[in-house]
């Protein structure tokens, strides 16, 4: 408990460090997601032309 | 060595050598940032005058220095673009760019809620510290709408590259604002001597290095997108993308 409470500014201290992780794996999730993405467009379209050919 | 550079900026050489190097960089980052944090939260010892407050700058310190290596990295990419004309150095910048700014916002908010309690308030116009570091997160965005309002590349690349090498301006700024103004923020301490004691400090590196390697890592991914991205209309590319192993 006194971890949790952090001498009174357990509010402040834990807000930081769980807003840290948020924002440390939102960035990584996003730039994942961000690749998959592209590279699933290039791979339809690339896929597309040669079936056409 | 001028080799080595050249054949890097290679995008299909770059695409395949930065996969490998994401998990180097990446898996260290979070064993430091892992031990960082559980020292910099159980270990270390309470500070006198701050009590368990102080432990905010855990995460406020490595994420105000990245937010403006991030800049710094985004301008002399742009530059290196601009003079050598290498396009990976101009991508670069746009991989480093959101990055940036997400440090920079967990920089302010840290800040805001490390200022609450010690100085008693969350925002104070007047603090060149708080102001220019303020200051940085709207050069990011401008920075990024730069970028996503220019369809054509080459030109995106330039402007954006102008904007950066401008703006280095604001991150000396940010650096010496606490030593030439009067700040409520504090001064210089990580790497002053005597300004902290070497339990507390140990962690802190290791959330700086850690930070930074993750950071690495992100960048990296960010780039390989952003090559893959450019590069979506070459041979290259589409010899990647049919291989049978495929090229993620």
């Amino acid at each position: 408990m006194d971890a949790l409470a952090m001498g009174n500014y357990g509010a402040y201290v834990w807000s930081c460090f769980g807003l840290a992780l948020i924002v440390i794996v939102f960035s990584d999730w996003r730039a994942r997601a961000r690749h998959n993405e592209i590279y699933r467009d290039i791979e339809v379209r690339i896929k597309a032309l040669e079936e056409r050919q | 060595m001028w080799k080595f550079f050249h054949k890097l900026a290679s995008p299909p050489h770059f695409y395949r050598v930065a996969a490998t190097l994401i998990p180097w960089f990446g898996i260290p980052g979070l064993i430091l940032i892992a031990y960082g944090a559980y020292a910099g939260l159980f270990l270390v010892s309470v500070d006198y005058q701050q009590g368990d407050a102080f432990r905010i700058i855990y995460v406020h310190v490595p994420s105000a220095y990245l937010s403006m290596m991030a800049y710094m990295m985004m301008a002399v990419s742009g530059g290196i673009g601009l003079i050598w004309r290498l396009k990976l150095a101009h991508a670069v910048g746009a991989a480093a760019a959101p990055l940036g700014a997400a440090f920079t916002f967990l920089a302010l908010v840290t800040g805001s809620l490390w200022g609450r309690p010690m100085w008693g308030t969350w925002w104070e116009w007047g603090d060149p510290r708080l102001t220019s570091e303020l200051i940085l997160l709207f050069l990011y965005f401008g920075y990024m709408a730069l970028r996503s309002s220019i369809d054509d590349t080459a030109k995106a690349d330039k402007a954006s590259a102008v904007l950066a090498l401008v703006g280095v301006v604001n991150v000396v700024i940010v650096h010496f604002s606490v030593e030439w103004w009067s700040s409520l923020h504090q001064g210089q301490t990580v790497f002053k001597k005597g300004t902290m004691d070497a339990d507390m400090r140990i962690p802190l590196f290791a959330m700086l290095i850690g930070f930074t390697f993750i950071f690495g890592a992100m960048v990296l991914r960010r780039l390989r997108t952003e090559v893959l991205f450019r590069e979506r209309r070459t041979r290259w590319v589409r010899e990647l993308v049919l291989s049978p192993e495929g090229g993620k």
